[in-house]
């Protein structure tokens, strides 16, 4: 090295080179950050599956427990326009005026600009006339490009409203000359699903031509129990949340399926299957669907069990849908395309398939179709082309696992039907990439580590296996194997082992060590590991229980749910530890308790070696 | 991470970021001989693990193409840095990235100075920079 131009070229050379080698090793770990945050989001899914209808139950059940009007009073109310609530003159919101107009449609978007909430009684008027609306359309839509330039097609949004509102800006407010379509899960997740939902069915009001919602899969009340949707109504309405919420899950299911533009392109929310039949789904009666998760075909045994002084059975609740219509309707709203030939079941989400080129091909050939539009996926950069440009994922929220995580974006579909594509992101602050590419790294291997210790006596006996003389330490094969075979999030194990645990000086793995900087205030050990393990599904049903929203359940509740929790789990917790647990978390001895206090000694946390 | 269709097989174009992110540092031309190593005959768009396996491990024993240490990537800049002052503006470190060496694209060149310069002095004081980028690499 040294003088000269030779010496520059050879500099040159070396810097172009590490940072090459930099880049290479920012994106393996993006990768797999994004990989975990996905695998952790879909196994959430399933084990959502299985608890559905124990979730049903509790809250079928607390409905005729804790309230006088049975199920009949319910469907009753339903139908009357809630002229009967009053909007009291302190209230500074957006008033709405039906038949809506483009100043209401402006008056809402400002107002939720301002972080304003509508009030309960124009809400429940809004979903009425929804509801009203929807009805008259058919399962599948039809729609034509010939009268405007583009239509603007929109993937998932899920309650994030800033990406909505940058997609109004950047692409024009829905109009006659101006349409879109949603392409469903607008719900859930993020903060402001009801405001997004109140906006698209605003302008689906003014404009019924020329604004288009497909249903999605977490347009269902048993996902927004735990994802979130639920507990944003619960807190932002109170006492009207119940009346909102029932008459949400009505207007859910008359959400159409599936929409064709021009006969060439079919947009669903989520995929297809080999068995998917667009004929037999355009015919059958979508609104006896109440709830997707419910699967009425699967009548498990019986459950039995003491509960507040009765007997109460937990049936699989029967719903009014045949098979075949379950499945027809949860293959588009949960499939997902895979690169290998053939249709196999969705296990990872638990619902749907995982459906290949080749049958993406026999589907678009049968029904004379070009293209196949869906959501239901995050992708890195907002969307994905697939099976040779037959698929194409549009997925509009942008940073939807971590600040940074991913970019969204919409299309936009000419007449020619050549798909534009444009894509954005939403950003609240300004970190340099290499920072911001740290912190989503951290915070999903944060997630990773929680979910490691959830399981912690099962990972402990499956390391032990390898480990028959307690040395603390085994290979990283092995580790890998151990931890797969519990946690079955199917991640590159050795890849992250650096990351999530200690190694010797050989190699090996110090196996416990991955337990280490987790701190929890410990009340019973194992009893602490399940119940952290299963405190978003306490929430949920903390959430149903507490019906004033009080924050607080008495404890003889607390008790007897968690044993009938208990029992449908099949977990193996006594009566004794139970009975303990309640009353040290009655601090003040009054009979009930604070569930968020109850939450916060759970909550995790992080030793300083992060 | 990158056997997206689970057959032990990676689509070619991620084969450069697998071999640096197991540690090696190779140029782009020494990439390129490697990656001759485990293509087909006929070039399928894929690599094969049970090719690419012996190959990488006889790199990996041989311990070719290692990590760049800090001062050495120092001097290079310091290289560059023609009058000595600490520091080179935006235009030098573009005109060195991509006409001299295996020049950079415009999105690499684009990314390297979203990282490396200093808004308020529109120059890149490549001492922080260095490391900075260490320190975000452990």
């Amino acid at each position: 090295e040294g003088c000269g131009y030779l010496g520059s070229i050879k500099a040159a050379i070396l810097i172009q080179r590490w940072y090459r080698c930099y880049m290479a090793r920012l994106e393996m770990r993006r990768q797999y950050a994004l990989s975990i945050f996905q695998s952790i989001e879909y196994a959430e899914e399933q084990a959502q599956l299985q608890l559905s209808s124990f979730f049903t139950f509790m809250l079928d059940h607390f409905t005729h427990l804790n309230e006088t009007d049975t199920g009949k009073d319910k469907k009753k109310f339903n139908m009357k326009i809630p002229r009967t609530i009053e909007v009291p003159d302190s209230y500074h919101g957006p008033r709405l005026s039906f038949p809506l107009t483009v100043a209401d449609t402006n008056s809402l978007l400002h107002a939720f600009k301002d972080q304003q909430h509508l009030h309960a009684r124009y809400v429940l008027q809004l979903l009425h006339e929804t509801k009203k609306l929807l009805k008259q359309m058919p399962n599948i839509i039809h729609l034509s490009t010939s009268y405007s330039k583009e239509i603007t097609i929109c993937g998932d949004l899920h309650g994030k409203l800033d990406d909505l509102l940058l997609i109004f800006y950047k692409n024009g407010l829905p109009s006659e000359e101006n349409p879109y379509l949603f392409n469903g899960d607008f719900v859930d997740r993020g903060e402001n699903s009801i405001e997004i939902l109140i906006i698209l069915f605003a302008f689906l009001l003014v404009y019924p031509n020329h604004l288009h919602l497909n249903r999605g899969n977490h347009e269902d009340h048993i996902m927004n129990l735990r994802y979130g949707f639920t507990k944003e109504v619960m807190k932002k309405y109170r006492s009207h949340s119940k009346k909102i919420l029932n008459l949400l899950q009505d207007v859910y299911s008359w959400l159409p399926l599936a929409t064709v533009i021009d006969s060439k392109v079919l947009i669903v929310h989520g995929g297809i299957s080999d068995t998917t039949d667009l004929d037999f789904l355009n015919l059958f009666k979508r609104n006896k669907h109440m709830c997707l998760l419910h699967d009425g075909v699967n009548s498990g045994p019986l459950l039995e069990a003491q509960y507040l002084e009765s007997n109460v059975r937990m049936p699989s609740v029967p719903s009014e849908l045949t098979a075949k219509e379950w499945k027809q309707v949860v293959d588009i709203l949960w499939s997902d395309p895979k690169n290998q030939n053939g249709c196999t079941p969705n296990k990872v989400r638990g619902g749907g398939c995982y459906f290949g080129p080749d049958v993406t091909a026999r589907l678009l050939k049968r029904y004379n179709l070009k293209m196949l539009i869906r959501s239901h996926e995050c992708k890195q950069e907002g969307y994905e082309i697939s099976h040779d440009g037959q698929v194409i994922t549009i997925f509009s929220a942008s940073n939807y696992y971590e600040d940074g995580s991913n970019r969204g974006a919409y299309l936009k579909l000419n007449p020619d039907l050549i798909p534009r594509f444009v894509q954005y992101q939403v950003s609240k602050c300004t970190r340099k990439q290499t920072l911001h590419q740290r912190y989503i790294e951290w915070s999903a291997l944060k997630s990773l580590r929680e979910k490691l210790y959830s399981r912690r006596s099962e990972l402990i006996a499956a390391f032990r296996q390898y480990d028959p003389n307690y040395t603390g330490r085994i290979s990283a094969t092995e580790w890998a194997s151990a931890v797969e075979s519990v946690l079955h999030l199917d991640l590159p194990w050795r890849t992250l082992r650096s990351r999530l645990v200690q190694l010797a000086p050989d190699g090996s793995v110090e196996y416990l060590s991955c337990f280490n900087d987790l701190e929890i205030e410990p009340v019973q050990p194992a009893l602490v590991e399940t119940l952290y393990r299963y405190r978003t599904d306490l929430e949920i049903i903390f959430n149903i229980i507490d019906k004033d929203h009080s924050g607080l359940i008495s404890i003889e509740e607390f008790r007897q749910t968690w044993k009938l929790f208990n029992s449908h789990l099949k977990i193996d917790i006594d009566d004794e530890s139970i009975d303990n647990l309640a009353r040290s978390i009655d601090f003040n001895k009054d009979g009930s308790i604070d569930f968020n206090e109850f939450l916060e000694a759970f909550h995790v946390k992080e030793g300083t070696a992060w | 991470v990158f056997d997206h269709e689970c057959n032990k097989t990676v689509d070619v174009r991620e084969i450069g970021t697998i071999i640096r992110s197991l540690g090696c540092c190779p140029s782009e031309g020494e990439l390129h001989d490697m990656l001759a190593e485990v293509e087909e005959e006929e070039p399928t768009g894929y690599i094969r693990l049970e090719k690419f396996l012996p190959m990488m491990t006889k790199v990996l024993m041989e311990r070719r193409y290692r990590p760049i240490p800090e001062d050495v990537l120092l001097r290079a800049f310091e290289v560059l840095d023609a009058n000595k002052c600490g520091h080179l503006t935006k235009e030098e470190l573009v005109k060195y990235m991509t006409e001299e060496g295996e020049p950079f694209t415009q999105e690499e060149m684009e990314e390297m100075l979203s990282a490396a310069v200093d808004p308020e002095t529109n120059t890149v004081r490549y001492r922080d920079y260095i490391t900075m980028m260490v320190v975000d690499e452990n």
